[in-house]
């Protein structure tokens, strides 16, 4: 069965005076994925989101939910429903006030908004006697709960979260993403996500759009767009990364333009004669010893050595001045000291090329 | 150490306590003590009784009391209304603007409140700026506004409007702008916006609005003599009344000690609520 499309943007544009804060975003939101859309601060996704509750109009384009277009209806009477960055929970009310609201002005009976109220709570692992506690006296990842019963309460066709996490220490952000990304599999909702933080979409989205200046730069699953990123801001921005410049001889033979690098071997997507970016991760890279050989082999000293926890990262000089990064597991450390001169090779396999013209 | 610095704080607390006891409390103390001592007389010395007390009922001062309280209830609802949307303009909307309302409506304050009350006068009186303009154009003879319970009404809320105004947008300042969008995004219309968010969590600067109008309308007296022109007597004129022409002290204190009473028990029930609400807030 194809998945259906809950929320369809067609050639969205938002302008505020002169300044325009999304160019043309086409997205189809599948329904019941979760997907997150990320990017630094001023790629307008702030914008996309304050369109896609229904607090602001798109100047140009078209919103389809379920069909049916929605562009200038207001958030109070769209079938959706936000969780807010600052959770926006109603300080004078207690934590069950706060879950029914939604249903108290659905008109739903007293007995019937309690019943609810407490199937929330314990999908949400809060204690039943919560109920009459006052939610300013909650903790933290309390309230976070709290707010994610309320909008469930209102049983909202597209759930959507304004990076309601980033208050929070690490640890408990770590626990409610787990939680969040289980509780999208146990309600079968439509989850959109909005945050900067790419680790926090990585652990929990089905798919992630990641946005720059009021565009889409690419859309995919965390491991289309980690292995195979179409330009060099997402491939930058999602992680630690090598780039080097190439040039695709007529005959397919690769060559490094700064002579950085040997390359051995062709690229078989690459058009003959063409200029392309070489994308290598830090993990794919390895110490060659004596007589090791790889596809591609790049000689340097070693700067210095990093713990990443379970995993520890080298910067590496090459002889023109760049550095490499390399990531090991600790078993694979490298056998030498720091200041040790160190020959890196990798795969062709492992490596993605960029093509130049999409570069931006 | 704790209690050494509870004990500095004493002290240095202790000046300002006993000014305050000297020139607020114990004038207060005389006012309740005359209350009890028989009509027309200026000491203390006599036997105490329920007199005055008494004449409040019979002599039909209570009419006054509640002529007071009414008009202070009624102007008091209509400052709310009048002033809720500038309020909320002055603390959501207007920005640096704001500044210009504030200090617009506090340089009136500047003019002396009986001064621009005479304005008023002088702008309604029959044959007066608009009256007499209309009349002068038009032919158009109409009846003065002045001389009543409304246009008294009018001048306490036009003379307490910054006493209601300031609280007010402070308390609307208070409602996060995210808590209101939220409940609109979970369905809410704008009444129930109003009533369930809006309302109780400006509430702490709508009672202190509140209150500060009421005990002050309530307690007014040249709102009644100008534009009412002694044609309707309130419980001020009534104290002042027997103090000064009456020369009954104990009389002009027993009428304030009920107006005190009163309001003053208004105002610690009013407090207490919103003090309340507050420990509400913070009970498991």
């Amino acid at each position: 069965m194809a998945p259906t499309v809950a929320l369809r943007l067609t050639n969205v544009v938002k302008r505020f005076g002169n300044f325009t804060a999304l160019h043309g975003i086409d997205l189809d939101i599948q329904d019941g994925e979760f997907l997150t859309i990320v990017g630094p601060s001023g790629s307008g996704k702030t914008t996309m989101v304050r369109l896609l509750v229904g607090m602001d109009e798109p100047s140009e384009g078209t919103i389809h939910l379920n069909g049916e277009l929605i562009n200038d209806v207001p958030a109070n009477k769209r079938p959706t429903c936000m969780v807010f960055q600052s959770l926006a929970l109603f300080p004078h009310r207690t934590v069950g006030q706060n879950i029914e609201f939604p249903l108290k002005i659905r008109g739903v009976s007293a007995q019937e908004r309690r019943e609810r109220a407490h199937e929330l709570l314990a999908l949400l692992h809060l204690p039943a006697d919560y109920y009459g506690k006052n939610v300013m006296q909650c903790s933290g990842g309390e309230r976070q709960r709290v707010a994610l019963a309320r909008a469930l309460a209102f049983d909202p066709e597209i759930l959507f979260f304004d990076e309601p996490l980033s208050a929070l220490d690490y640890r408990l952000r770590k626990t409610l993403e787990k939680e969040l990304k289980d509780l999208h599999r146990r309600t079968g909702k439509t989850f959109v996500y909005i945050t900067h933080s790419l680790e926090e979409a990585m652990v929990m989205s089905d798919r992630i759009a990641i946005m720059k200046e009021g565009r889409i730069a690419q859309i995919g699953t965390a491991d289309e767009i980690y292995s195979a990123p179409r330009t060099r801001f997402v491939a930058e921005f999602m992680g630690e990364v090598n780039l080097f410049p190439v040039t695709s001889a007529p005959d397919g033979t690769l060559a490094a333009r700064d002579g950085s690098l040997a390359i051995a071997g062709t690229a078989p997507g690459l058009a003959p004669g063409s200029q392309a970016t070489l994308m290598i991760r830090p993990e794919f890279i390895r110490f060659l010893g004596e007589g090791d050989t790889a596809d591609c082999v790049a000689e340097g000293t070693v700067r210095d050595e990093f713990a990443l926890g379970s995993r520890l990262q080298y910067e590496v000089d090459l002889a023109d001045g760049r550095t490499v990064t390399v990531e090991k597991l600790r078993e694979d450390r490298f056998p030498g000291a720091i200041g040790d001169s160190v020959r890196l090779g990798w795969d062709l396999g492992h490596v993605h090329f960029i093509p130049e013209a999409e570069e931006s | 150490m704790e209690r050494m610095e509870q004990r500095q704080g004493f002290l240095s607390a202790l000046p300002v306590g006993l000014l305050l006891a000297a020139i607020f409390v114990a004038p207060l103390l005389v006012v309740f003590l005359f209350s009890f001592m028989p009509a027309r007389v200026f000491t203390l010395a006599h036997m105490p009784s329920f007199e005055n007390y008494r004449y409040f009922v019979e002599q039909g001062y209570y009419l006054s009391l509640f002529r007071s309280l009414g008009m202070a209830a009624a102007a008091t609802v209509l400052l709310f209304i009048v002033s809720y949307p500038l309020a909320y303009g002055m603390a959501k909307v207007f920005g640096k603007f704001t500044l210009v309302i504030t200090v617009g409506v506090v340089v009136s304050l500047f003019v002396s409140e009986n001064i621009r009350l005479f304005g008023w006068v002088l702008t309604l009186m029959k044959g007066g700026m608009l009256l007499g303009t209309l009349k002068a154009w038009t032919g158009l003879e109409l009846e003065s506004w002045l001389y009543d319970v409304p246009i008294i009404i009018f001048g306490l809320v036009y003379a307490y409007f910054p006493f209601m105004l300031f609280p007010l947008a402070q308390g609307i300042a208070m409602v996060p702008d995210e808590v209101r969008l939220a409940a609109s995004d979970l369905g809410a219309s704008r009444t129930r916006i109003f009533l369930e968010i809006d309302l109780p969590l400006a509430m702490p600067g709508i009672v202190v609005g509140g209150l500060l109008s009421f005990v002050l309308a309530a307690g007014a007296m040249a709102e009644s003599k100008l534009l009412g022109g002694q044609q309707v007597i309130v419980m001020a004129d009534e104290v002042e009344t027997a103090f000064t022409y009456g020369q009954n002290w104990p009389l002009g204190s027993a009428l304030s000690v009920i107006l005190i009473a009163i309001i003053g028990g208004l105002a610690f029930f009013a407090l207490r609520r919103i003090d309340l609400d507050r420990i509400m807030g913070r009970k498991a």
